[in-house]
């Protein structure tokens, strides 16, 4: 255990730094991303410019400059080249309430009626309450997650059908909980709509495919009832994959993914910053948020790996 | 003769499939007395173990129809409901599978499956099931089961699951072992073991066994009563003496002459039965192994029925020739004398 969890902790560390290199190879790479002639603007001369350049360090060779920024991303120093040079890492961690309430809540409600759903039409397969359930998880896999944020939010929050709740924002947890709530609601929604059909279609050809395994034939020669074998035979092998699906996409909205919900929403979230400093190609922010997003997905594939020994005692951590 | 424990009268189980509906098992009856083995033979899809599982009541579902009846101790088993069948698995009918490697869970430890399965139909406590499941690993011959009791299945070997298997389905003492191929996937010496194992508590637990294989060898340690059974039917049945010293049918020369023997001569090629099994969609008219049979003749295009062509009483079987044309014609294939045969 000891052993596994140094080597992955260097592999981590490792990926991050590859994932810092590549992000700032990209960014100069990509045609019209000179920061410096952008911030000097339309009218500046070329001493203006190469000023600029030195100040912001872009005369430095490509290796220093890219150790520069991971250097002060790392000691909290990192400022934006726009938006008056705020600080990368406070500016991440104002985001981090409303990220961490929208993927808390919408993780919860994905996971539980993506269970749900796929349980039941797994236990009904082949009925019509499996067929209406399927065709209404490809709908929700289909939908639009800004079409169908916006429409919620008409529907819901601008008077479109009733208006009972309020009309995006995030309302801090510490100051009234049941305001956080409210506000919260529809972004949930809107998250998990996805993540529930999704999970319900492979947790129900899970079930399927175990359902027909030996050990749950042998569940039932036992004599034990039909609940019984679903639950402790049945789900607990289906589960294993869909462990490492909610490890994976849960790192990656509380990374930042969920640009579109937080945007949609106005939740000024890390997902939020992210899409506004690719709005500014804001090389110090994008550094900042990318690696922040890559860091949950390493840590999240390692306590997948974890849940994975525990739920199947045949895999030996190493 | 006793009252048997179990009566299996004209059985037949159907499947609808989409390809149309398979007939699994047509018009099996038997009879199983107390402390008996009765042994089932046949190749693959002969309906060995869909009969088997049709008594632990494994092949409901919706797409199955049942006919016939299957009486223990006076009950038909085909029409209990599905809960009350649940209460007969495992307390009065114990099975056990053909592959010991996937018919345990292999995310439970061995003595929670043991002591899952006394639970299900024993008001008693953790630990006292817990001593019985050690009781238990200890009686199929698991040693240290004190400690083994906690392994995991894949800690364990081929042999030592099929044991704890045996262990499971012996936990509520069943008046009926059901065995559906116990020793398949098992190498010779552990087959051989288990075996032995399944004969000496059959006694200690005072169970009758139903013991499937295409084995004869195994059937001829273990079995009093023999059925060979070919595509859904039965076409011999009799005691063990029966079978094997004054076989009537040709599907069970044809066994019996596939089996490598020592007291023999020695053969280049063992006999094979030429074909396949027939698809039990469309099977064939009148008698079913007709097409493989080397000595078809007019008559057989007629349905033969299942009864006493010998003189021994209880000896049935499905054969169109008469007893001394068999007597003169099975040698040929169940003891080939010449090396060109």
């Amino acid at each position: 255990m000891v052993a596994f969890l140094i080597r992955r902790v260097v592999g981590m560390v490792l990926v991050l730094i590859a994932v810092s290199f590549i992000t700032y190879l990209i960014f100069i790479k990509i045609p019209g991303g000179d920061p410096a002639q952008r911030l000097a603007g339309r009218t500046a001369t070329h001493a203006n410019i190469e000023s600029i350049r030195i100040k912001l360090g872009l005369n430095h060779p490509f290796i220093v400059q890219w150790f520069d920024m991971v250097k002060s991303l790392l000691s909290g120093t990192l400022v934006s080249y726009f938006n008056g040079g705020t600080n990368v890492v406070d500016q991440i961690k104002q985001g981090l309430p409303a990220t961490f309430s929208l993927c808390l809540g919408a993780g919860i409600i994905w996971l539980f009626f993506g269970i749900l759903v796929g349980v039941i039409s797994a236990a009904s397969a082949g009925r019509f309450s499996d067929r209406a359930i399927t065709a209404l998880a490809l709908i929700g896999i289909s939908l639009p997650v800004v079409w169908l944020g916006l429409v919620l939010r008409y529907l819901f929050a601008e008077g479109g059908w009733i208006s009972s709740f309020p009309d995006g924002g995030y309302y801090p947890f510490t100051q009234n909980p049941w305001e956080w709530a409210t506000h919260l609601i529809l972004p949930w929604i809107t998250l998990a709509v996805l993540f529930i059909g999704f999970y319900g279609r492979v947790l129900r050809s899970n079930i399927l495919d175990t359902i027909n395994e030996d050990f749950v034939r042998t569940a039932k020669a036992k004599g034990l009832s039909p609940r019984r074998i679903m639950t402790k035979h049945v789900l607990r092998a289906s589960l294993i994959p869909i462990v490492t699906l909610f490890g994976l996409d849960f790192a990656a909205v509380l990374g930042g993914g969920a640009i579109i919900t937080e945007t949609v929403y106005s939740l000024q979230g890390v997902g939020y910053y992210a899409y506004q400093s690719i709005q500014a190609q804001d090389l110090p922010a994008l550094m900042g948020v990318t690696l922040y997003g890559a860091a949950f997905i390493v840590v999240f594939s390692v306590l997948v790996d974890i849940a994975y020994a525990y739920l199947d005692p045949r895999i030996r951590l190493t | 003769m006793s009252e048997p424990l179990l009566e299996v009268k004209d059985l037949s189980v159907s499947f609808a499939t989409e390809d149309g509906t398979v007939r699994a098992v047509d018009g099996v009856s038997f009879g199983l007395e107390r402390g008996k083995v009765l042994g089932i033979v046949g190749e693959s899809g002969s309906g060995k173990s869909v009969t088997a599982m049709t008594l632990m009541g494994l092949t409901r579902g919706v797409n199955a129809r049942f006919g016939g009846e299957v009486l223990y101790n006076g009950t038909n088993l085909l029409e209990v409901s599905d809960r009350a069948m649940q209460t007969y698995r495992g307390s009065e009918l114990g099975m056990i599978f053909q592959d010991p490697m996937t018919s345990l869970n292999p995310v439970y430890r061995i003595g929670e499956q043991i002591v899952e399965a006394i639970r299900a139909h024993e008001k008693i406590g953790k630990a006292a099931a817990r001593r019985r499941a050690i009781e238990l690993l200890h009686q199929v011959g698991i040693p240290n089961p004190e400690s083994r009791v906690d392994n995991f299945p894949h800690e364990f070997s081929g042999g030592m699951r099929q044991r704890a298997m045996i262990a499971i389905a012996l936990s509520c003492n069943p008046s009926i072992l059901i065995a559906d191929e116990p020793t398949t996937a098992l190498d010779v010496t552990i087959q051989a073991q288990i075996v032995d194992l399944i004969s000496t508590l059959k006694d200690e637990f005072q169970s009758s066994v139903i013991f499937i294989t295409h084995d004869l060898g195994v059937i001829a340690e273990i079995a009093d009563e023999i059925l060979v059974m070919y595509a859904g039917r039965v076409v011999e049945q009799g005691t063990k003496r029966d079978i094997f010293y004054d076989p009537q049918m040709p599907y069970t020369w044809g066994l019996l002459g596939s089996i490598p023997r020592l007291d023999r001569p020695r053969v280049k090629r063992l006999h094979t039965i030429k074909g396949m099994p027939p698809s039990l969609i469309n099977p064939p008219e009148g008698c079913r192994f007709r097409p493989r049979c080397p000595h078809a003749f007019e008559k057989c295009a007629e349905e033969p029925v299942l009864e006493s062509r010998v003189d021994a009483p209880g000896h049935l079987d499905r054969c169109w020739l008469t007893v001394d044309e068999k007597r003169a014609r099975r040698d040929a294939t169940i003891s080939p004398t010449t090396e060109a045969a």
